[in-house]
């Protein structure tokens, strides 16, 4: 290696403080500076901050987005989402390989661009859509690549993403179809931190406990109860951490959030800080939508000047609060909280096991609260306008509105803020979906409802979600939907834990023997076991979700499997032929078996 | 606090706890035999292998970090988690290379003993075939990735016990490795055949080289008994 490459990584390290917690930006301006993390860069990065080289290894080796061999100067991520392929993303990516001239998984002999596949980006109601380096294009089509590959080749910027922070999303459609009372209404900086400094923590913690706020990523843990927890926990400091990893495919409506109320999230953040006895918030952003990051610092360097973040936040005494954003690297298991935290503390992001729950030990083993995007943006409503005012909104047991990222075959693909208790068939009426065969509630880890079904209600109480909703029209293939999730799963296991890591893989290669019309009822029945093992042995949310896909269409859609189900009793898996075919061909004879040809 | 006792119930057998114990150690002391892998008594748990799980108050839970509090309902021993622990041994196995009939480790395996506790004979999902890479560079320690099963006790005693950090993991999901603390072997790894991740791999991954066949197959132990026969032999 270089001397002034080491030196150059040295000083990264350096510039980061030396903080063996902050490997992940030491890692990310390493990458994006030379490529890669080689294991020459690893061993100079390990040295400096004095941990063994296979941590370093550890941690590079699990996110998709850095790597350790050299990656182009452009590195083209195709979004492979069931989205973006049902709109064309396979034209699009021959398109890019013609103009490139390499395939997928390559480089470019001059090191100039590198084709890659990634998991949803959160553009899918933009589809197909491509993020190169920092810059998402959306709605590509494959007339427009040959202009792209060309400005790569040139070494030309895209477009205005990395110049014009007051509109990060001016190249990206906004699709807020629309806007309701709670997220998407004007905000007026500070009034929430001002209410809630006039009271005591306890009744910060009160008011948003009798709002009966729910957690918005999906599972729907009282927040009010998560902040008390987190308050009464005994440790050295407490941390606010936002989970801005939106990852489950079909979901952006934290991209929406953020570009149009960033100010919102971190209000909530800051009320958190001063209920649970935080000094510090942590902002983890999914790596996808980096195109947000300078915007996002811009609207904290303002909220500093206004006093709202720093010491003595809204001139109260002794409250200091500031936050912090936390890059990703690509990696969706990193949406479960603990493997967030794992993520946020500089190490792979796999989950940890409970109990201790973050809020008695979090970030660096101390008491930590983390909410979703939306979450903090209800909270500062809340504190705004008062719990009744909240209550008065959704269902008996899902209050307020919830935002919907709906995508797929409808006319009107984007972001919605509706009451909680909207039906699937409002809600396909309003987005242009009313010929839906299928509906994808709450991602790939949610729900597949059949039109039997549609008729019931969007909330924690009947069909809950985090906010994705992908319409399926009536000539999409299922088993083709189910089949992409299912490997999608695969490719986002964290692998600490076999029923995940393998029981997958096992998963899917019984699908595709079904799908292949070799599958007996006995398969079927071993298949409806093996997910059922996959989801109650898997030790976090991603694993025990992870066979919802085949699990909801078989429950769902039961002809979709039984139509190709065979009547014999058994039908091998392996294939003889297949296998031993070179032999075969190289003997001028196949084998014989008790006097049967195999 | 420290004389007090903490009552759990694990199939229907009452169980005196100890404060501090987890739900894996209190069984153990009662002579009750919850499955295990990736657990190893000198080490800490690392949750990896979820074989010990076990149904705490009605939710699925691996026992090997669960503290014991006063009334837990376990269920441990029932047809439900017998057949989802023999799934994953089964995983396990056809996620590797397994020799077991000329493996070395045959007989004293953990992964091939609990296997024919589950009554498992052979898998009978199909069969990943991975290429995996054996380091016999060390002149006295070999790793055959083919029969890891990625438990981590090697990183945990290498880190913890032996304070050389020697393994860890890379890559994710099911292209997870154990890798070494060097460039390209284990040869360049402060390893030594006395440390304890030399001596701690469950089955035939990790092991000391001309030691293999001291005791001859047929005398090992989980040929003479089934695995766990010492913790149920403590059984009142």
């Amino acid at each position: 290696m270089a001397v002034d490459q080491k030196q150059t990584i040295k000083e990264i390290v350096q510039n980061f403080g030396k903080d063996r917690h902050l490997l992940m930006d030491i890692v990310r301006e390493v990458q994006s500076s030379f490529g890669q993390v080689s294991n020459e860069s690893a061993h100079v990065i390990a040295d400096t901050l004095g941990i063994p080289f296979v941590e370093v290894i550890d941690m590079v080796s699990f996110y998709s987005f850095l790597s350790r061999t050299p990656k182009g100067k452009s590195v083209v991520r195709l979004s492979k989402c069931i989205v973006d392929k049902m709109h064309g993303m396979d034209k699009v990516a021959k398109a890019f390989e013609k103009e490139v001239g390499v395939k997928f998984g390559q480089t470019t002999s001059d090191g100039k661009i590198t084709l890659e596949y990634t998991p949803c980006i959160g553009m899918c109601d933009q589809v197909p859509a491509v993020l190169i380096n920092n810059t998402v294009l959306t709605n590509v089509s494959p007339k427009d690549v040959p202009g792209i590959v060309n400005s790569l080749r040139k070494g030309e910027g895209l477009g205005t993403q990395d110049t014009d922070e007051a509109r990060p999303d001016a190249q990206i459609e906004l699709n807020l179809r629309q806007p309701g009372p709670v997220i998407f209404s004007p905000m007026d900086r500070g009034t929430a931190i001002r209410t809630a400094l006039n009271m005591s923590p306890e009744e910060v913690i009160n008011i948003v406990t009798n709002s009966r706020l729910r957690g918005r990523g999906g599972a729907g843990f009282p927040t009010g109860m998560k902040w008390n927890f987190c308050r009464k926990a005994k440790g050295e400091a407490h941390y606010v951490i936002c989970n801005a990893d939106e990852g489950e495919p079909g979901t952006f409506k934290d991209r929406v959030i953020l570009t149009e109320a960033p100010d919102l999230v971190f209000e909530g953040m800051t009320v958190a800080g001063y209920a649970i006895g935080a000094k510090e918030g942590l902002f983890y952003l999914r790596g996808e939508y980096e195109y947000l990051y300078r915007y996002l610092q811009q609207v904290l360097a303002h909220r500093r000047h206004l006093g709202l973040l720093g010491n003595n936040v809204g001139g109260k005494e002794g409250f200091d609060f500031d936050i912090r954003i936390q890059l990703g690297a690509g990696a969706y298991v990193c949406g479960e909280e603990s493997s967030l935290i794992e993520s946020l503390e500089g190490k792979r992001g796999a989950p940890r096991d409970r109990p201790p729950f973050p809020v008695t030990k979090g970030f660096l083993d101390q008491p930590s609260s983390v909410n979703n995007v939306e979450t903090f943006c209800c909270a500062t409503r809340i504190l705004e306008k008062g719990a009744d005012w909240f209550a008065k909104l959704g269902t008996k047991d899902s209050i307020g509105t919830k935002l919907f990222s709906v995508s797929g075959d409808c006319k009107k693909p984007g972001v919605y803020e509706l009451e909680f208790g909207i039906t699937v068939d409002e809600l396909l009426q309003i987005v242009g979906g009313e010929d839906a065969q299928a509906v994808q509630v709450g991602g790939p880890s949610g729900n597949c409802i059949a039109p039997k079904d549609f008729g019931r209600k969007i909330c924690f109480e009947d069909l809950p979600t985090g906010g994705s909703f992908i319409v399926f029209g009536p000539k999409r293939n299922m088993l083709e939907v189910v089949r992409e999730f299912t490997e999608f799963f695969i490719e986002e296991s964290c692998g600490w834990c076999p029923p995940c890591r393998v029981g997958t893989t096992v998963m899917l290669r019984m699908l595709d023997k079904i799908i292949e019309g070799k599958g007996t009822s006995r398969d079927l029945d071993e298949l409806e076991e093996v997910c059922n093992t996959v989801k109650t042995m898997s030790r976090c949310g991603l694993g025990q979700t992870a066979p919802n896909p085949i699990l909801t269409t078989l429950k769902n859609f039961p002809k979709l499997y039984s139509s190709l189900i065979k009547a014999e009793d058994y039908i091998p898996t392996f294939n003889w032929d297949k296998a031993l075919s070179e032999g075969i061909t190289l003997a001028g004879r196949g084998p014989e078996w008790e006097g049967e040809e195999l | 606090m420290s004389g007090e006792k903490i009552t759990i119930y694990i199939d229907d057998v009452v169980v005196e706890a100890k404060p501090g114990q987890t739900v894996l150690e209190a069984a153990d002391e009662a002579g009750i035999y919850i499955p295990r892998l990736c657990y190893h008594k000198d080490l800490v748990p690392g949750g990896h292998c979820r074989v010990c799980t076990v149904k705490i108050n009605g939710k699925p839970t691996n026992s090997c970090t669960f503290p014991v509090q006063e009334g837990l309902v376990i269920e441990n021993n029932t047809p439900e988690m017998i057949e989802a622990r023999r799934r994953i041994i089964e995983m396990l196995f056809i996620e590797g290379n397994h020799i077991c009939p000329y493996c070395e480790k045959a007989g004293n395996c953990e992964l091939q003993a609990l296997a024919y506790r589950f009554g498992m004979t052979a898998p009978t999902f199909p069969y990943i075939f991975p290429k995996l890479e054996v380091d016999a560079t060390h002149p006295d320690i070999y790793i055959d990735r083919n029969r890891c099963v990625l438990c981590g006790r090697c990183v945990r005693a290498s880190r913890d016990v032996d304070g050389k950090s020697v393994f860890g993991f890379e890559g994710r999901g099911v292209n997870k490795r154990i890798v070494v603390n060097a460039d390209h072997t284990l040869s360049e790894t402060q390893i030594t055949a006395a440390d304890k991740a030399a001596n701690i791999c469950p089955t035939g991954s990790i092991v000391v080289k001309r030691v293999g066949y001291s005791i001859p197959y047929g005398k090992r132990d989980y040929d003479l008994e089934p695995i766990g026969s010492d913790i149920e032999k403590k059984r009142k």
